[in-house]
């Protein structure tokens, strides 16, 4: 924990001149917003522990404020995640998927998607038939309000597997 | 379970011989080789090593210091020593808990001399990997100056904490030494020219530890102590030694903090320390940069996590 936020911890480097007080830089990655910072702390000095853990959570459902994720584990543990606590997830959100979850004290701190969804396209140009090789590309619009650059040849119904990492199309599904 | 080392055979090699190497420069030199003993009845003083007890209320030693200092007040003459040494909590790239220290004294020489004598060794030491090494001696003020934009002197002590606070990233609630401490290991290690033997010396009179105090050209109390720095690692930390039993009685009560004084030391400085200058050097870190390593674990037998 620093300064209230919850952190892990990337790199700690103990520093110790000849005859000084010696430090600790440490690295660390902020868990509810991804930034790094670096801090030089006392050596001994101690940090609260976060209480931090991982789930396998699949998404239920929205009830137009929280997203509502359940333990795949076998409990039928229930979350809600706020929309901040959701973040850029929204986009690759789909019912009966499985998301990983970061939990800080009990409650939902972020939510990460699988590094593949499918999602199904419910807006874009015409495909152009027999255009199934060439360049060029296009932005479709999915189920989740995602909008993604696809090729030419990809129609309205289609289901496409996105890597959401880059949130670029890989492929048709 | 690794019951495996942690170094290769190349390094264990290469540590032989460079225990080989230091032999023969102080045979060459006719400094003597001796040993002390490892477990004291008192431990070192200095408030920012913390040392090991044994259940037998005997101290593992952080340094041969104080038992080499008796040996020179009862006519030792030069005197050099291979150590085993232990300090408490410091581990981590560089450091290990427990390390090689090379320790030696110099009757008649001051730390200026002694400085001389380090760079000879140590440029033989490092021969292998680094056949040239150039040589650079600075000023603790002129180190701050040249590599923090920072004038010691004249610099309050808020100004030198608003600099250290800036390199820490937060308000550690530290003395002037200890943010000074923050601005030489943030700033100016870093960025002391590379591949040279960096020689800071005249270090502030109150970062003396067991160096004596004199004025400089200016005017201003600095101690005759020195560092050697070599690619942003601390190798050597040096002292024109100080032979005032009732100074050293009065700096080892003020940073005792409750530690046992060691009386045998004092009680031999009382009869007399001859003039000289001693000098601590890390011999895994020297290791580290004959084996280009970055990982002090590289160049020990088994490091702490499987020792």
């Amino acid at each position: 924990m620093l300064d209230g936020e919850p952190c892990s911890i990337l790199d700690n480097e103990y520093v110790k001149p000849g005859k000084g007080q010696a430090f600790n830089r440490v690295k660390l990655r902020n868990l509810r917003n991804g930034r790094v910072v670096e801090k030089t702390f006392k050596s001994g000095d101690s940090l609260e522990g976060a209480d931090v853990m991982e789930l396998e959570m699949e998404y239920l459902y929205n009830d137009g404020e929280f997203w509502h994720f359940m333990a795949t584990d076998g409990s039928f543990e229930q979350h809600a995640a706020s929309q901040e606590a959701l973040g850029d997830t929204v986009k690759w959100l789909k019912e009966q998927e499985i998301y990983t979850i970061t939990l800080f004290n009990g409650a939902v701190l972020t939510v990460a998607p699988p590094n593949f969804v499918e999602l199904e396209v419910v807006e874009t140009d015409p495909g152009l038939k027999g255009d199934t090789a060439q360049g060029g590309n296009k932005p479709a619009t999915l189920t989740t309000g995602a909008v993604v650059k696809v090729p030419l040849f990809i129609n309205i119904g289609d289901k496409l597997r996105i890597d959401t990492r880059s949130g670029d199309y890989v492929s048709r599904a | 379970m690794n019951w495996q080392p942690s170094a290769e055979m190349h390094a264990l090699r290469s540590r032989a011989r460079m225990n080989q190497q230091i032999r023969q420069f102080f045979a060459a030199r006719d400094v003597l080789e001796v040993e002390t003993p490892v477990l004291a009845s008192a431990p070192v003083s200095d408030p920012n090593i913390e040392p090991m007890c044994t259940s037998e209320q005997r101290w593992l030693q952080t340094s041969p210091e104080y038992a080499m200092k008796r040996l020179l007040c009862a006519g030792s003459g030069d005197i050099f020593q291979i150590a085993r040494v232990f300090r408490r909590g410091e581990a981590g790239r560089r450091h290990n808990p427990e390390f090689s220290m090379l320790e030696w004294y110099r009757v008649g020489f001051d730390h200026r001399r002694l400085m001389d004598e380090v760079a000879e060794l140590v440029t033989q030491l490092l021969s292998a990997r680094y056949p040239q090494l150039p040589r650079l001696n600075l000023s603790y003020d002129e180190a701050m100056k040249g590599y923090a934009g920072l004038d010691v002197h004249s610099a309050s002590n808020e100004q030198i904490a608003v600099l250290g606070q800036q390199l820490a990233g937060q308000d550690l609630q530290l003395s002037r030494d200890g943010w000074l401490d923050v601005i030489m290991s943030h700033q100016v290690e870093p960025s002391l020219p590379a591949d040279t033997l960096v020689f800071i010396d005249d270090f502030p009179a109150s970062q003396a530890a067991l160096a004596r105090v004199s004025n400089n050209t200016e005017g201003v109390a600095v101690a005759q102590r020195f560092e050697l720095y070599f690619n942003g690692a601390e190798l050597a930390n040096g002292y024109h030694e100080l032979t005032d039993a009732e100074e050293q009685r009065r700096r080892f009560v003020q940073e005792a903090g409750g530690r046992p004084i060691d009386e045998y030391l004092l009680a031999a400085l009382e009869h007399g320390l001859p003039d000289c200058a001693g000098v601590a050097m890390g011999l895994d870190r020297l290791l580290m940069l004959v084996q280009d390593s970055g990982n002090i674990a590289d160049v020990l037998s088994f490091d702490w996590s499987r020792a």
